[in-house]
């Protein structure tokens, strides 16, 4: 295969708060391919977002260190100079927001907010890129579009305002997208027509997605491929069938073990992961999950699990000390027949 | 909109008359006969009653108050004085002037000073704030910051007494202030005032510079504006189309309020410059009794708070179309 | 209305055997007025959060509200517990009838039901330790339990999983699962005999959120406390519910036990809600999987909502019957006992994937008919 679309390498995101150093994303590795779909899965603080606020340069350049590659195209992003990276946003790579109410500006109508970026990007015109709008805004199934370009943001519904920002995020055709928890601040059924039209339109248009949310049935809707994070890394990754069908890592195990599903046995118990994520400002020695996981003492050798960091390699993986053996037992034996 | 500003305008007049009845009943409530005041040397019981049914005093106060809203609205001819008509405050009971004369005369001296001093500490105030809000953490901004502190903590009576001394008893580098008519003479008109507005606007300038900058930096961590980032426009762009359109508000109601109460008389300026404005009277009118000044000068006061009131109400529908359009 | 609904003697004995109603709601509205108008502002229209709802909740028993934001589900919440007065219709509360009840006459039910919030970081007061968060009900209802309050506070934070030595310690000194777990603790403290708990754990992260779920289970079970479960999240609801009713635009559109629900559904609108719900399948794929419906735009304005059914606008088996006549609550031929559905054009009671999806958003449509007469509607 040639060069990934992106490639991120060993990144470490830090900030200063009063409190101390928050290590927010701390040696992560990923790639995207052309056209994929990339699902990033993690509870808050996982550092899902903050990877990719740093991607498009959109972290504050005060307070936040950033360390490691990020590689579009090839190309160097970290150490790129703000001109450059402007002219990427909203060009090669485009993001879309959870609350899409928050997330578009009060003061201008939804029209001239997706005309903006194409004027930008391609130097067209006030009425090409109003007409250019009015197009996006068919596309993406706002009735009457030439009519409701000229509202404001205020007078859409929640569901028509995350239309509008879809709109405004493929506007220029970008080769990547990354959407944070597009539809979280959603109901459910308009939750259902946005990922549907998400994903429709990236057969038309093409595009790499990152896509990034907390909700596992999002990602097994969406995802080619996911990588599961805790607390600023990676834990696990491969396939969407893969990790979601024979789970690797405790981490995942407990994700899915505590999520009531639709088809699960309503009279079981769920089985939560014990304790609460940690605190980035002092994030616990070797494996960030060993003081929430419940299979360390498993593990040959004692002690690793406390000191030793495991490693996570590239392609089908995940990072735990227990063999892959083990691994699979466990999965098979004791962790799907509670998911019912 | 038009509906909004019409129900604003009648609360404003229903403000205006129920300010007046207090006006009127916490000066009949005041121990001090302005006829005390008046009768000088000469006093016995006789003079005092005498001055009594003159001025009106001895008729029931609510009469006194139907009268006084009777000449407000229509004028009237019953002063000894001479006519007076509507909008009629009455004559002073200190200089006997027309109280509606003297407001009009004292108006330009504080719109003058008002004016003048705005455009300085918005200029100044905002242009630093924007700045230090631009260049956030920097020394820029830190020492704007520090400044626009100690300063605004300052008081007028310190910081005029100080410029006087200093720039003109001194070193004479600027005329004395006072107030020269701006159609005789712009120059002296500038000369005169450059002192007060400078001493004025410095300590407004740098509450403008603290609330410009804080409204920014809220505004630049608004989600909208970080989507805007993420669409490539440029950080000029996103700060003064994006940032600025929504730090208007909290500045806009502010300025407002400012420059009302300024406008209805910036006492402790005045007084402390001896600039013949609305201010001043406003002293004289309590420290003499003089009820018909007292009554005009509160009216026109309130009158100036409650219009640029308005004036932001309509101003919030230009700036936000959520207001506009809701 | 009665005066001295319930002396403290009789509470106790007034538990009734398992099924008896302890909750009895008929016809409840709440409709909030809005404001407009020249020169005076005066009522122009209302918001019908709530129009004209029945539903029964058994002593013990777990009964779930699901249904999107502005369906009025938390508003019904807000009713049973008197947080709100009701524009019409009744509350029976164990035989009383509380709907207009004054704050005297309601002083001995508040103890019986309590509620507990969606957001665990502003509904308890920052300013007080979490011993005076607990023990304030107590207070204010005057009730001192054998041993004394602060001996109740640490067996409730025992109940919840807290450390029972926290009880000095102030709310954020916890984190969002352990300041839930507070709430919790609060709602216990007078022994309650119905729970309204409105959206307990949907601000909470997947893995805190289960451990919350598990603690609300076991405090039912072990307990014998009623819950009103309010909640978005149909999956949570499934798990926690007996019976569940599904709400839309202020309406009770249908109700059941939890099986009839969730596996044969018989109104449109409950179909495609469960049909929109993103699932990982952890089963093989053999058996055809799930219908997809995707409705068209968002829930309308509960301010003017259709006329007749209100479902109608978004459904795609309307007809003109249902403009003009609103279909009652009832128990439709097929169903089972206990399961009314308010549709006059039931679906099939499966949720099996269909011969064509339901896709009645045209960008959709449009995207997925390569045909040039694309957008046709199912």
């Amino acid at each position: 295969m040639s060069t990934p679309l992106l490639s991120v390498r060993d990144l470490h995101v830090s900030f200063k708060t009063e409190d101390g150093v928050v290590r927010a994303v701390d040696g992560l590795s990923f790639d995207l391919e052309r056209g994929r779909t990339l699902g990033i899965v993690g509870e808050s603080g996982s550092g899902k977002s903050v990877t990719n606020l740093t991607v498009l340069g959109l972290h504050n350049p005060m307070f936040t260190t950033v360390e490691g590659e990020i590689l579009l195209d090839g190309r160097e992003l970290t150490t790129a100079r703000e001109s450059e990276l402007e002219k990427l946003r909203g060009n090669k790579v485009a993001m879309i927001f959870q609350d899409p109410l928050t997330a578009l500006s009060p003061y201008y109508t939804v029209g001239r907010q997706i005309a903006e970026p194409y004027m930008k990007h391609n130097g067209a015109s006030k009425k090409d890129a109003w007409e250019r709008a009015v197009e996006m805004l068919g596309k993406v199934g706002i009735p009457n579009p030439r009519q409701r370009a000229k509202d404001y943001p205020h007078q859409f519904s929640g569901g028509m305002r995350q239309r509008a920002m879809i709109a405004m995020a493929l506007v220029c055709d970008p080769d990547l997208l990354i959407a944070d928890e597009p539809t979280t601040a959603l109901d459910v059924t308009v939750q259902a027509q946005i990922l549907d039209l998400l994903k429709d339109l990236q057969q038309e248009f093409g595009s790499g997605i990152i896509f990034i949310t907390h909700d596992l049935g999002v990602i097994a809707d969406m995802a080619d491929d996911i990588m599961v994070m805790y607390a600023g890394g990676a834990v696990e990754r491969g396939t969407t069938e893969e990790v979601l069908r024979s789970p690797q890592h405790p981490y995942t195990w407990g994700l899915l073990n505590s999520m009531p599903r639709l088809d699960s046995d309503p009279g079981a118990q769920l089985s939560p992961i014990p304790g609460t994520p940690p605190s980035l400002l002092n994030p616990p020695s070797g494996c960030r999950f060993h003081p929430r996981c419940t299979f360390q003492d498993r593990v040959a050798g004692t002690g690793r699990c406390t000191t030793e960091r495991p490693a996570i390699g590239s392609g089908r993986a995940s990072a735990c000390h227990l063999s892959a053996d083990q691994k699979r037992t466990i999965f098979i034996e004791e962790i799907k027949p509670r998911l019912g | 909109m038009l509906r909004f500003l019409v129900r604003r305008i009648i609360g404003a007049v229903v403000i205006l008359f129920l300010l007046s009845i207090v006006t009127f009943v916490l000066f009949f409530g005041v121990p001090r006969d302005p006829a005390l005041l008046m009768c000088g040397k000469t006093c016995n019981p006789d003079s005092i009653a005498n001055i009594h049914h003159v001025l009106g005093l001895d008729k029931p106060i609510t009469e006194q108050y139907w009268i006084f809203l009777h000449n407000l609205v229509a004028g009237s001819s019953q002063f000894a004085q001479g006519p007076c008509p509507a909008p009629c405050f009455g004559y002073s009971y200190h200089t006997n002037d027309p109280v509606w004369n003297t407001l009009m005369d004292r108006l330009p001296t504080t719109v003058s000073l008002t004016l003048g001093a705005a455009v300085c500490f918005l200029i100044v105030g905002l242009g630093t704030g924007l700045l230090a809000a631009w260049r956030r953490g920097t020394m820029v901004d830190k020492t704007a910051t520090a400044g626009a502190m100690v300063v605004s903590s300052l008081q007028i009576y310190f910081l005029g007494p100080l410029a006087l001394a200093i720039l003109v008893y001194q070193t004479h580098w600027f005329d004395k202030p006072a107030y020269n008519n701006f159609t005789g003479d712009p120059l002296t008109w500038f000369t005169g005032l450059i002192i007060p507005w400078v001493v004025l606007s410095t300590i407004f300038a740098a509450q403008y510079t603290r609330m410009a900058r804080s409204a920014m930096i809220e505004q630049l961590q608004e989600e909208h504006v970080r989507t805007a980032r993420a669409k490539g426009m440029s950080r000029q762009y996103v700060f003064f189309r994006y940032a600025w359109r929504g730090s208007l508000i909290p500045i806009v109601t502010i300025f407002g309020i400012d420059l009302g109460s300024l406008l209805g008389g910036a006492i402790i300026t005045e007084y402390t410059f001896g600039l013949p404005g609305l201010g001043q009277l406003a002293v004289q009118s309590v420290f003499f009794s003089d009820l018909p000044l007292l009554l005009g000068v509160m009216l026109f006061a309130a009158t100036m708070i409650l219009l640029f009131n308005i004036v932001v109400d309509a101003a919030y529908a230009f700036i936000d179309p959520r207001v506009r359009l809701s | 209305m009665k005066e001295d609904l319930v002396l403290p003697a009789q509470r106790e004995q007034g538990a009734g055997a398992d099924g008896e109603p302890l909750l009895q709601v008929s016809g409840l509205t709440k409709h909030f007025p809005v404001k407009g108008g020249f020169p005076i502002r005066r009522t122009v229209g209302q918001v019908q959060a709530v129009d004209g709802i029945d539903l029964t909740v058994h002593t013990g028993e777990s009964f779930g509200l699901v249904g999107e934001s502005g369906c009025g589900k938390s508003t019904t919440g807000r009713l049973i517990t008197r947080l709100m007065e009701p524009t019409a219709g009744t509350i029976t509360y164990r035989g009383r009838d509380i709907s207009h009840a004054s704050r005297k006459q309601l002083a001995p039910i508040r103890s019986e039901i309590q509620m507990i919030f969606q957001d665990p970081y502003s509904s308890l007061n920052p300013r007080q330790t979490v011993g005076k968060i607990i023990s304030g009900p107590m207070e204010i209802n005057d009730i001192n339990p054998a041993g004394g309050r602060e001996k109740r506070v640490r067996e409730l934070l025992e109940i919840v999983g807290l450390n029972p030595e926290h009880f000095n310690r102030f709310p954020h000194e916890f984190s969002g699962g352990q300041r839930q777990r507070i709430g919790v603790a609060r709602a216990l403290a007078l022994e309650p005999k119905l729970i309204v708990a409105d959206e307990p754990v949907s601000a909470l992260d997947v893995s805190i959120q289960a451990q919350v779920v598990n603690l609300l289970q076991k405090v039912q079970n072990d307990l014998g406390i009623a819950f009103l479960f309010i909640a978005h999240d149909l999956a949570v609801v499934r798990h926690f519910s007996q019976r569940v009713a599904v709400m839309y635009l202020g309406k009770i559109i249908e109700v059941g036990d939890r099986d009839s629900i969730y596996t044969r559904p018989r109104h449109p609108y409950t179909h495609a809600l469960l049909s929109a719900v993103p699932e990982v399948s952890l089963t093989d794929e053999a058996s055809g999987g799930r219908e997809r419906i995707r409705l068209a735009g968002d829930v309308p304005s509960p301010i003017s909502p259709p006329s007749g059914c209100r479902f109608r606008t978004r459904c795609w088996k309307a007809q003109d019957k249902c403009a003009t006549e609103e279909p009652p609550l009832v128990r439709i031929s097929g169903n089972h006992e206990g399961h009314l559905t308010a549709c006059h054009f039931p679906e099939e009671p499966t949720i099996e994937a269909r011969e064509e999806d339901i896709v009645l958003d045209p960008a959709l449509a449009a995207l997925e008919e390569p045909g040039p007469d694309a957008g046709a509607q199912g």
